[in-house]
């Protein structure tokens, strides 16, 4: 030990060190060197990307729905509204046993296995953290049975929000239609953008057609959240823009007449102002309740709607096509004026039968032995079918169906509705697609009474017969009356222009209305005008009177069998001098169109009376009408009291 | 009364003026850092004052202990210094028998307080380098540094197989740094530098799975963003959104959303980035630079090749905490688990370092000059 002191050299030692210290030092400041240029790589010349990164970690947009516009008819009654509701939300994140909790919470609040359902498969695609609905639109004593057990439920909430009601229930439930519940399907459809944060979306009716305009757009807010992804507080808000409301034109009043005229049978009906296109109302009977529909319909309600041999859920205003029969002879009388085959005075004698030369088969006229000399108001008035099928012959085919297509018949009317059925036109063009046959003259006979390949939709002839009312002015059927939204002050209309008209000689139509006129005076409708001040104008229809299988008259008058083999259609319009309103009604299984269909549009238009104060501008009344009662028509037929909207009690649901 | 008290007052100011046993370069710095980690951690720990009080509380702690070992004159140190070596191995040897079947184990429950042995190795380790180097012929030969890794080498393997590797390496390297001051030939360290990186791919037999995925992820944090990248991820957004001026105490959304873990300890410096940007960086580390330097200072005054040993490799092992943690809240090295000293919450760390700083003011008050 002590050699090896000896040995040491302490300054050598020394100064040793002090360079070993110094180069340290100088290495250590190039360790921190680099450590601080590591720190400038990261913040400076990266800061943007991880400003980014930062910013998207913490902030996260979430989107806030439009509160949909609402939808009232012509007088602002609500025909669809954002009611509050309430629905059972649980946060899954805290859940350790969820089929237990289930179960419990059963014991509470009744599930039913869609609702379980439903959650389930909500609960695998939602992040731990959210909340998972659980049932809609708790009732009052739901809530209230939850509120006492509420301390037992850590995890699960009762959360308010907007469902959609129907206060009308099934009234409007073909032409509102109903939203539904936003599926796989509609997310591919819709612009992902605008229904962010949207649970429902326009399914069918009106509902749909006008969906983009009751829609609105969305809104966000920028939320803090933390590395869990709950949300710490709202950084900005940026306020959704709710969808426009849009207004009607159907009165509530004349609709709920319409439905209550048909007592359950099934039929529609559609009523149209003839001056602009206006639908005021429109009636598929029977129909259903739409607010099953908003929050998913059950599957034993949906089996119910889906098996009875009625259709409820079938539109038969806007799809359903029948054969119009004889409703289609003003308008081909019209045809044969405008294209100069008749003059109103010509006549035709009606023996009973008509037959085309070299064929043994003949078509009837409805009364045996036929209605003798007719000219053309008496052959409306009578409805003679040889007339027409005279005239459908001279006018052939091809000038018939160019005629008739002119009043909308074999193609969409362009109602702003979806799903409306073509029906069908007669025409060779027609055939030609349809059949390897060629086109039978007879075809074209029997094409003149409105039999044969005929099919029309109420729509379509209601057009038709407003399009006639009109003076020939057509207008496309509109529903959508005007829209607003929150502070505006005034409605916006929606514009509907007229088209070119179609009669070219005002006496034509004169002809047409004086035999429509007599249909109600003399015809098959007489006594449909009794009491009403003003006069109506109509034409009844019965398709399939006769015997498919042979040329015998069927001589079986019970109702209840023809009833099952008859469409009963009734198209008016009034007042005959001024018309205002066009009315088509068929009953499906109607023995008789006068007699079925004919108290049908005499209730709507009843009902249209008392909306417009029993007084029309312009228009002649009556003289053995006046006396009754000026201003409140009071017929048996009429349901609805003449009241201004806003304290009229018979239109609340 | 007053007089009197004044008297005294003006006399012990005298004393410590001029015959100061503190150095008050260095006990500045140490203080403002003191001060840095406390208002860093104020804000990480989401306004604690819990946590805070807890964390000036063993500075107090440490303090005391500093002013305690301050007085304790080198020799006597030196003469202690295998004692507490051989103690501080035998409690590592404990801390291995009682954690055995328990996975992890580096805690010695004291009753009052929890203590972990290689704390203490951080000291012990090169103060036995320095007393088995000091009556050496210096520069050493192999055969001394052969007893020197041995020295080293049974505490860090003890550690590493705590498993603490980031406590290994801090043990590893003091006792490294006093091998290099004590002169070794370059060519000498060329060649074991050289061996050590040459073992690298067996050790990384040696080394647990998921310090192997640490090391994995290090290169490539992308790879797994939710599990072992996440740390690495989130520590660099904060540190890279911080940019040059950083977004202000108290303002770092990283940690306060929880996207940071570890933000009151091991990655506290990964918001303090954040909050205070590349020029509270560049500060910080200057501050740590001053403090090394005056250690190295302290170190070159020291009167015998103990004192200059010892006092060096504690201020460069101090080096080690703010390389290794910072290059690891910059993504830049595996994570281990070294503090950012007198900044990172917690542990006994802060006791221990500023005992280490009481070693170096007992030094500095028994420099050559002073006798």
């Amino acid at each position: 030990m002590k050699s090896r002191r000896a040995l040491k050299n302490v300054r050598d030692e020394t100064s040793l060190f002090r360079r070993r210290a110094l180069v340290g030092f100088v290495l250590i400041l190039l360790g921190l060197g680099g450590l601080v240029g590591r720190y400038v790589v990261l913040q400076v010349a990266r800061h943007d990307e991880f400003a980014t990164r930062s910013t998207n970690n913490r902030v996260k947009p979430r989107a806030i729905p439009p509160a949909r516009g609402l939808i009232y008819d012509r007088n602002g009654v609500v025909l669809a509204d954002n009611v509050p509701a309430f629905r059972l939300e649980v946060v899954p994140e805290q859940v350790k046993d969820m089929p237990g909790l289930l179960a419990r919470l059963g014991q509470v609040v009744p599930l039913d296995q869609d609702d379980i359902d439903a959650f389930n498969k909500q609960l695998r695609q939602s992040r731990r953290f959210d909340s998972v609905p659980l049932k809609m639109h708790l009732t009052e004593d739901e809530i209230d049975r939850f509120a006492v057990n509420r301390w037992r439920f850590p995890n699960v909430d009762v959360v308010p929000y907007l469902t959609r009601h129907y206060p009308f229930g099934p009234l409007f439930a073909h032409v509102v239609g109903y939203v539904g519940r936003i599926d796989a399907d509609d997310l591919q459809r819709l612009d992902a953008d605008r229904y962010q944060g949207t649970s429902h979306v326009g399914r069918s009716g009106v509902e749909r057609s006008y969906e983009n305009l009751l829609h609105g757009k969305p809104g966000y807010e920028l939320l803090e959240v933390n590395a869990d992804g709950r949300t710490q507080h709202v950084l900005e808000t940026h306020a959704p823009t709710p969808g426009r409301s849009l207004y009607l034109s159907i009165d509530a009043r004349i609709q709920k007449a319409a439905e209550a005229a048909f007592e359950g049978r099934p039929g529609a009906a559609v009523a149209i102002d003839p001056r602009n296109g206006q639908v005021l109302a429109m009636v598929s009977v029977p129909t259903f309740d739409p607010n099953l529909f908003v929050n998913g319909i059950s599957q034993a309600d949906y089996r119910a709607l889906t098996t009875d041999p009625d259709k409820p859920l079938y539109n038969r205003a806007l799809r359903g096509v029948y054969p119009p029969g004889s409703t289609v002879k003003p308008f081909l009388a019209l045809g044969g004026l405008e294209l100069g085959l008749r003059k109103p005075s010509d006549t035709v004698f009606s023996n009973g039968q008509f037959c085309l030369p070299g064929q043994t088969r003949c078509y009837r006229d409805d009364k045996r032995g036929g209605d003798g000399t007719v000219d053309m108001v008496t052959a409306i008035e009578k409805s003679t079918n040889t007339y027409f099928y005279k005239l459908a012959l001279d006018m052939g085919i091809d000038r018939l169906s160019q005629w008739m297509s002119r009043f909308g018949f074999g193609r969409q009317t362009g109602i702003d509705l979806i799903g409306e059925s073509d029906g069908i036109l007669p025409s060779r063009q027609w055939k030609a697609a349809n059949s390897k046959q060629p086109w039978y003259p007879g075809e074209t006979v029997i094409a003149g009474i409105g039999q044969g390949y005929w099919a029309v939709t109420p729509l379509q002839l209601a057009h038709a017969v407003a399009t006639l009312a009109g003076g020939g002015v057509p207008y496309l059927p509109r529903l959508g009356l005007a829209t607003s939204t929150v502070g505006e002050a005034q409605r916006q209309p929606l514009p509907n222009p007229p088209g070119a008209t179609l009669i070219r000689q005002h006496g034509d139509w004169a002809v047409i209305n004086a035999g429509m006129r007599a249909v109600i005076t003399d015809g098959t409708g007489k006594g449909l005008n009794d009491g009403f001040p003003y006069a109506i104008a109509g034409k009844s229809g019965t398709a399939e009177r006769y015997s498919r299988t042979s040329d015998a008259y069927d001589t079986n008058r019970n109702t209840a069998y023809l009833a099952t083999r008859h469409r009963a259609w009734f198209i008016a319009y009034a007042p005959a001098d001024h018309p205002q309103i066009a009315v088509a009604v068929v009953l499906e299984q109607g023995a008789w169109g006068a007699s079925a269909a004919g108290p049908i549009v005499r209730k709507i238009l009843d009902a249209w009376l008392a909306t417009q104060h029993g007084v029309l501008p312009g228009a002649e009344r009556l003289p053995d009408a006046a006396p009754a009662s000026p201003g409140t028509p009071a017929p048996a037929g009429s349901v609805v009291e003449d009241q201004p909207v806003s304290a009229s009690s018979e239109v609340q649901p | 009364m007053i007089g009197v008290l004044r008297a005294r007052m003006r006399r012990f100011v005298h004393r410590v003026m001029t015959r100061r046993r503190i150095d008050l370069p260095l006990a500045a710095g140490l203080f403002v850092l003191a001060l840095i980690g406390l208002a860093t951690l104020y804000s990480a720990g989401d306004r604690s004052l819990a946590l805070v009080g807890g964390q000036a509380a063993r500075f107090v702690l440490g303090g005391a202990l500093l002013l305690l070992v301050s007085r304790i004159p080198p020799p006597v140190l030196r003469s202690w210094t295998p004692g507490l070596y051989a103690v501080s191995v035998a409690l590592l040897v404990v801390v291995a028998i009682l954690g055995e079947g328990r996975g992890s184990m580096r805690w010695l429950d004291l009753g009052v307080m929890r203590f972990q042995p290689s704390e203490l190795l951080k000291l012990t380790t090169p103060m036995m380098v320095a007393w088995y180097l000091h009556p050496r012929q210096l520069p050493p030969g192999w055969k001394d540094i052969a007893v020197v890794g041995i020295l080293i080498a049974i505490p860090a393997a003890l550690i590493a197989e705590q498993p603490d590797l980031g406590t290994a390496v801090l043990v590893a390297t003091a006792g490294a740094f006093a091998l290099f001051l004590s002169g070794m030939a370059w060519w000498r360290i060329g060649l074991l530098v050289g061996a050590v990186v040459g073992m690298i791919p067996i050790g990384w037999h040696f080394l647990h799975q998921y310090q192997r995925d640490r090391v994995l992820t290090l290169l490539n944090p992308e790879s797994d963003p939710l599990g072992n990248g996440w740390h690495i991820i989130q520590s660099q957004i904060a540190v890279g959104s911080g940019g040059v001026f950083g977004k202000g105490w108290l303002h770092s959304t990283q940690s306060r959303l929880d996207f940071l873990p570890e933000h009151t300890t091991d990655f506290i410096f990964a918001v303090f980035s954040e909050e205070f940007g590349l020029v509270g960086v560049c500060a910080l580390i200057a501050l740590y630079a001053f403090i090394i330097g005056r250690c190295l200072w302290i170190a070159m005054e020291a009167r015998d090749t103990y004192s200059r040993l010892l006092a060096g490799a504690i201020g460069m092992s101090f080096f080690v905490y703010v390389f290794v943690n910072g290059g690891m809240v910059a993504g830049m090295l595996p994570v281990v688990g070294v503090p950012m000293p007198m900044i990172s919450y917690g542990g006994t760390s802060a006791v221990s370092l500023l005992t280490g700083f009481g070693v170096l003011m007992s030094i500095h008050a028994n420099r050559k000059s002073h006798i």
